[in-house]
């Protein structure tokens, strides 16, 4: 293990950056070993991977359980300019109520606990006091009572969470995705979505229905217990650092997909990551499903020797039916081929981690 | 298991004749979690050399931050969870119990919420309410008790809520009008049942026959294990035998073995103690309400929280 990155993780800064226009986004050297690389071996294989979402190594995504990094400030930045673009972003049918004001609960309390010199949360029975140092806000309100916030708790909230978020409400043996705030997506639509149980909003992924993938996955879900969230990791690649890839906006993003040539490769394409966390929801026995996206570019990704070497691998032996899906079949060989140059055919250690 | 809470016994209160109420606090302090209406915990016991994990309803205000509050009806047929809580249970006293677990939500999309209680199936009631009230959606309570005396949580709940809440006691002649019940609500109304096996299956047959759609209708049964004779259950991996006394639950006489299988419920609802059936001389007396006629039939599976087993020969995939 590399001490110098085991270090605890303690955002100070903020960079200053875009994601749209010119695309200033970039990974410092630190928050780069931060990132969660999803591919614990050389060889691409579909999997759920579930397990525990608990506290992780130091310095990693993993510590805390709502990761808060340098990008904190400009993401939120970014989804502002979404909603404000955009409202029905961020929707939530009227029987959410509850789970919203849960999600508000769990979001202030992981938050303050990870990070107490950004964010405070003092309770006073149901009077809540939050502060949240980076966006310079300082609130009281009265937990349950909507007309004491400015926007409704979820919408709130996930105003200074990083990571999109979808409610689940839990009834008929399904789960339905009744509210969310979902404004970094990669290609699906809450505006859409709202309202479908588990099934529907998963039909459209390729070979995971016939593996009986999705009902083992939502039986594993419905019996999701309080206090014990689990996470998985999921990935595409998208080009640019763009946060809002939905397909609202298809048009100002999809095009970008024909720009990669051999010399950009390095900079364009950014290997993007999905942290997903599923919570139980306490008083409304709703589902907290939190999808924080992290994008690092190709020449980040080669700054780390076995990540350097073990993306090119994977994207080899990625089934076309799945790179079709992820809409990465355009690009894939050019990356690949300039991956190459950064793989001497070093075996990789087991495991995520950097060495 | 792991996140199980330390809690003391802080109060005891017969709520009515018959039926205990347990107040447990956190022995470490801090808030506990708050939990949604109609919610569960499985309580640990120590009774003498055999330790009982039994759940029970939560039947206390949810954003009670503060304190656990569960309700215990005095069984005719105890396994011993029941009498150890009536006979020896003191103030003062630690439990270990798991976290809040619900299989009997409310649906939140109802329009109005009805809920219809016999004795000592009103404990989850007494939670839904709170968070109904709290929340200002319409519900009414309809509970059958046999007397007035043995209707735990009557009048405090008449207290709080009362017109809502209406009382049918049998040594009254009292009966619960259920087609009057059932009849003429508003469209998006859901109901909720919970009590005797006779009592509920009633309620949803009425309700059915009104036209009622299944999706608006909720029962949670009432989850002890059944007591039964004894049996002996070989695990497949080690070949070792373990015998099941007969105020034991197969998952139980598991436990005491040393072996530790994935549950949730423990009572026969969630699916969480699905376990393969890798051989069956014998008829396995299937006590859940989670595997499909079909599934019963055949016998593959075992939920074995609550189903028990009779004959020669009975192997597990543990």
């Amino acid at each position: 293990m590399d001490t110098a990155y085991s270090a605890t993780h303690r955002p100070e800064t903020f960079r200053e950056e875009t994601f749209r226009g010119d695309f200033s986004y970039a990974n410092s050297p630190e928050n780069i070993r931060h990132f969660p690389f999803p591919f614990h071996e050389d060889q691409y294989r579909y999997s759920v991977n579930i397990e525990p979402h608990v506290p992780g190594r130091p310095g990693s995504a993993f510590e805390h359980l709502i990761d808060v990094d340098e990008h904190y400030v400009a993401e939120m930045a970014d989804r502002a300019q979404v909603l404000a673009e955009d409202p029905l972003r961020c929707q939530a049918l009227p029987h959410m109520m509850l789970a919203q004001w849960d999600t508000l609960e769990l979001l202030m309390e992981e938050q303050a606990r990870a990070y107490p010199h950004l964010f405070t949360l003092e309770k006073n029975g149901d009077r809540w006091r939050w502060i949240n140092r980076p966006l310079g806000i300082d609130d009281t309100f009265t937990f349950g009572d909507p007309s004491t916030l400015p926007r409704e708790p979820l919408d709130y909230i996930s105003r200074q969470t990083q990571g999109d978020i979808a409610l689940m409400d839990q009834r008929d043996g399904n789960l339905w995705m009744d509210a969310g705030m979902i404004t970094a997506q990669a290609d699906w639509s809450l505006d859409f979505d709202v309202g479908m149980n588990f099934h529907e909003w998963h039909a459209p992924v390729p070979l995971a229905p016939q593996m009986g993938v999705f009902d083992r996955a939502l039986k594993y879900l419905l019996n999701l217990q309080l206090g014990k969230p689990v996470r998985r990791l999921n990935w595409t690649m998208t080009i640019n650092p763009r946060l809002d890839t939905s397909p609202e906006n298809y048009p100002k993003w999809g095009p970008d997909r024909t720009t990669v040539t051999p010399d950009n490769v390095g900079q364009k394409v950014h290997l993007r990551v999905e942290l997903q966390s599923l919570w139980r929801l306490p008083r409304s026995n709703g589902m907290l499903f939190v999808i924080r996206s992290y994008m690092m570019r190709m020449d980040e990704v080669v700054t780390v020797p076995k990540w350097g070497r073990r993306l090119p691998r994977v994207l080899e032996t990625l089934p076309q039916e799945l790179a079709d899906y992820k809409g990465l079949s355009r690009y894939r060989q050019t990356t690949i081929d300039w991956l190459k140059q950064h793989d001497d055919g070093a075996p990789t250690s087991p495991g995520i981690f950097p060495d | 298991m792991s996140d199980d809470l330390q809690m003391r016994v802080t109060a005891l209160h017969d709520e009515a004749a018959g039926v205990r109420r347990v107040r447990l606090e956190p022995v470490a302090g801090g808030p506990l979690p708050a939990f949604s209406g109609g919610a569960h915990v499985v309580v640990a016991m120590q009774d003498g050399t055999v330790t009982r994990r039994n759940p029970y309803s939560l039947c206390c205000d949810p954003d009670d931050r503060t304190g656990y509050e569960i309700a215990v009806a005095r069984a005719a047929a105890s396994r011993g969870g029941s009498a150890y809580i009536h006979e020896r249970l003191g103030i003062g006293d630690v439990l270990t119990v798991g976290a809040p677990t619900n299989l009997f939500q409310p649906d939140w999309r109802a329009k109005k919420h009805i809920l219809v209680a016999g004795g000592i199936g009103i404990t989850p009631f007494v939670a839904m309410m709170a968070q109904f009230a709290r929340a200002g959606l319409a519900f009414e309570l309809h509970y059958a008790v046999r007397s007035r005396a043995a209707a735990a949580f009557a009048g405090v709940l008449q207290d709080r809520y009362g017109p809502r809440v209406k009382i049918y006691a049998a040594d009254e002649g009292a009966r619960l009008p259920l087609a009057a019940l059932v009849g003429n609500q508003p469209l998006g109304t859901h109901l909720y049942t919970c009590g005797p096996e006779r009592l509920m299956d009633a309620v949803l047959e009425t309700a059915r026959q009104a036209g009622w759609p299944d999706q608006a209708l909720h029962s949670e049964h009432f989850m002890a294990p059944p007591p039964g004779d004894p049996f002996t259950v070989t695990l497949a991996g080690s070949g070792r035998e373990v015998a099941v006394g007969p105020d034991q639950s197969l998952l139980e006489a598991l436990e005491a073995a040393g072996i530790n299988p994935r549950y949730l419920c423990r009572g026969g609802v969630c699916g969480e103690c699905a376990t393969k059936v890798v051989e069956l001389r014998g008829t396995i007396l299937h006590g859940d309400h989670f595997l499909t006629p079909e599934e019963r039939a055949e016998s593959r599976t075992i939920m074995i929280c609550m189903s028990r087993f009779t004959g020669d020969r009975l192997v597990l995939d543990l």
